[in-house]
């Protein structure tokens, strides 16, 4: 017989990821404020929104990548080709518009790349995306070779580095918005129920009807799209492109859906987990920011929590073991 | 006589000899001895952080940290060197190899008793032990006036008009094809890359090689770290950085599996020299420097595509054999 859903205990919550990461983010959010008296300035705080809003949005689709036990490195490269047909559209005098869609359809089609390779051949999308990791970055750097790009739409500039009523940033919006969506996505439809046991078990999946191969395949083209989303915020707001832009930025990204408690290997998370990480991870280097930490000072730090998020649970959980 | 044809090495082989040839009519600058000599002494450093990266990736892991520890180790020692230029060569060369191995056994034991995936622990170190090296030079570069004069000498030591560094790789290649062919070492990394539960089964302790394959691939990026510093006379925050990759494609294009198990070491020394062969010929036939990295890019998915097919056609031939 199969027992009934337990009754909700409020005690519960305690032992939830999500509670676990909620007490974090307030302990760093008091420490902050406690150290500098910066921190707690509306529009400082709002302003280190642009700091991981770009991030934060290709965060989201990542989730449903990792849950569905993929992987993909090759995002920040993707920035880098999107960054480039954004830049060089511009050039040619393409009306707005075009140049957007042409932007996010390339995004969409080195994903659809990624996916094509990775459901057609059978191989794991780890090594895949360490290829198109060096192959699309290399298309930026032998397209730009050593000049960049600084003249883009008007309409991008602004999103870039705009904000609404002038006070909420447009990129920090998407993401609150994007956030929303993926969330009822996830947890309250049978596509995020898919993703579930497509991550937990492929084989079984794919045995009860779930077309595996083509979700994995829509996923990492939505990946590739995000990441061209993210490339429009991110040119915009630095008004210059290089082919080295985003470097290193699939690492942070993956940190961020990781630290959130989306398990590597697939089948759980929640899209909550990874929102609070990311404010986690955000507020942290704006902090050590303000205290003057230089920058290697917070990819170090990034590692280590990276680490230890996953290291520590699994150590307690052995040595519990052991003792019983 | 088919078997040797149909043989991957030997097919890896020939694609090298023809692409040397094909290059040699582009320019026939390119085949001389004196040439071939350098691309060979440009391609050793690859050749032994491949060996070693196959050790870890025959057990169905990556060591995507080797470049970052190789900068971190070469660092250290630049250093060092700077500051006790009397000290001999040899101690620079063992302090490199040792933090190198330090390094990866932190990996190991990251992995096999934290148990965090290989994959996260390896991307957290590339970033930690490259952020490492701001932290220890201050940002600043060593340059080749800071170091002593018996630093720079042994790389330049020549033998048979061959370099040191060749040689290096030559002997590199010699131990690591003893320890997985001749040794229980090697044959019980590939069953446990074959068949990690089998191989736990008949006794041998996953978690002990897989500590183990890291501190080999530490102690190589550790040496490798002396190499590079000593090759180039430069020690900064940026030296070999994405140079991991070019490592895993030279395993992929030389038939190592990443599924495990599969994977012969001369295999892994022709994909190195394949890779560095291009690397070189790029120039020589007047494409762009910018092209490389793309171009790399592309073969490793090409190799990877052409393993899968191949694998998957044995997999079918034994299906109907039974």
């Amino acid at each position: 017989m199969i027992p009934d859903k337990p009754p909700f205990k409020l005690l519960d919550i305690l032992y939830k990821k999500e509670f676990i990461l909620f007490i974090v983010l307030v302990s760093i959010l008091i420490i902050n404020s406690n150290i500098s008296p910066y921190f707690l300035d509306l529009y400082n705080l709002i302003d280190s929104t642009f700091l991981f809003s770009e991030k934060a949005i290709i965060a989201l689709t990542m989730t449903f990548v990792i849950i569905a036990r993929q992987i993909d490195l090759s995002v920040a490269s993707i920035i880098a080709v999107s960054s480039c047909v954004l830049g060089y559209t511009t050039s040619l005098g393409y009306d707005t518009w075009l140049v957007i869609s042409l932007t996010l359809l390339s995004g969409a089609l080195c994903g659809a790349f990624n996916g094509a390779i990775i459901t057609k051949f059978a191989i794991p999308s780890i090594i895949v995306t360490i290829g198109t990791m060096s192959l699309f970055r290399g298309l930026a750097y032998s397209f730009l070779e050593d000049s960049y790009y600084n003249k883009f739409p008007k309409l991008v500039s602004n999103l870039g580095s705009g904000y609404l009523f002038g006070y909420i940033p447009y990129a920090f919006l998407t993401f609150l918005l994007l956030s929303l969506v993926f969330a009822f996505i996830l947890h309250k439809t049978s596509v995020g129920k898919k993703m579930y046991s497509i991550g937990n078990n492929p084989d079984a999946a794919q045995y009860t009807g779930i077309a595996v191969d083509k979700y994995t395949f829509i996923l990492f083209t939505l990946n590739g799209l995000f990441s061209a989303i993210a490339a429009i915020f991110l040119s915009g707001r630095l008004s210059s492109v290089r082919p080295n832009i985003a470097f290193g930025w699939e690492l942070e990204i993956i940190t961020m859906v990781v630290l959130g408690g989306v398990y590597i290997y697939g089948g759980s998370g929640s899209i909550l987990g990874v929102v609070i990480s990311i404010f986690i991870l955000g507020m942290l280097s704006f902090g050590l920011g303000l205290l003057n930490v230089p920058g290697v000072g917070i990819i170090i730090f990034t590692g280590l929590l990276l680490i230890l998020s996953i290291g520590f649970p699994s150590f307690v959980r052995t040595i519990r073991r052991k003792n019983e | 006589m088919k078997k040797i044809l149909t043989n991957r090495d030997f097919i890896l082989f020939a694609i090298i000899l023809i692409g040397l040839i094909a290059v040699g009519f582009a320019n026939p600058l390119f085949v001389t001895p004196k040439s071939i000599s350098d691309v060979l002494t440009d391609t050793s450093i690859l050749i032994i952080l491949a060996l070693s990266q196959m050790i870890v990736i025959l057990i169905r892991a990556i060591d995507l940290s080797v470049a970052s520890n190789l900068a971190l180790s070469g660092m250290l020692i630049s250093l060092l060197s700077t500051v006790h230029p009397e000290l001999p060569v040899y101690y620079f060369i063992a302090l490199s190899c040792v933090i190198g191995t330090c390094l990866g056994v932190l990996n190991g034991i990251s992995i096999a008793i934290l148990k965090v995936p290989f994959i996260v622990t390896t991307l957290g170190t590339l970033s930690i032990y490259r952020g490492l090296i701001y932290f220890v030079s201050d940002g600043k570069q060593v340059y080749s006036n800071e170091f002593s004069e018996d630093f720079l000498a042994l790389i330049h030591y020549k033998f048979l008009s061959l370099s040191f560094l060749f040689w290096l790789a030559v002997a590199v290649f010699i131990v690591i094809y003893v320890l997985l062919n001749h040794t229980r070492f090697g044959r019980n990394l590939y069953s446990l890359g074959g068949n990690p539960d089998a191989a736990k089964y008949i006794g041998i302790s996953e978690n002990k090689y897989i500590i183990l394959a890291y501190s080999i691939s530490g102690f190589f990026a550790g040496l490798c770290g002396y190499l590079w510093v000593a090759r180039y006379s430069v020690a900064s925050t940026q030296i070999a950085i994405g140079f991991e990759l070019t490592v895993i494609s030279a395993c992929v294009v030389g038939g190592i599996s990443v599924m495990g198990g599969v994977g012969t070491v001369l295999g892994c020394v022709l994909g190195a020299l394949l890779i560095g062969l291009i690397r070189n010929a790029l120039p020589a036939v007047d494409i762009s420097q910018f092209w490389q990295l793309a171009i790399s890019g592309a073969i490793i998915l090409m190799a990877i595509i052409i393993n899968t097919k191949t694998e998957q056609r044995k997999e079918k031939t034994i299906m109907v054999e039974n």
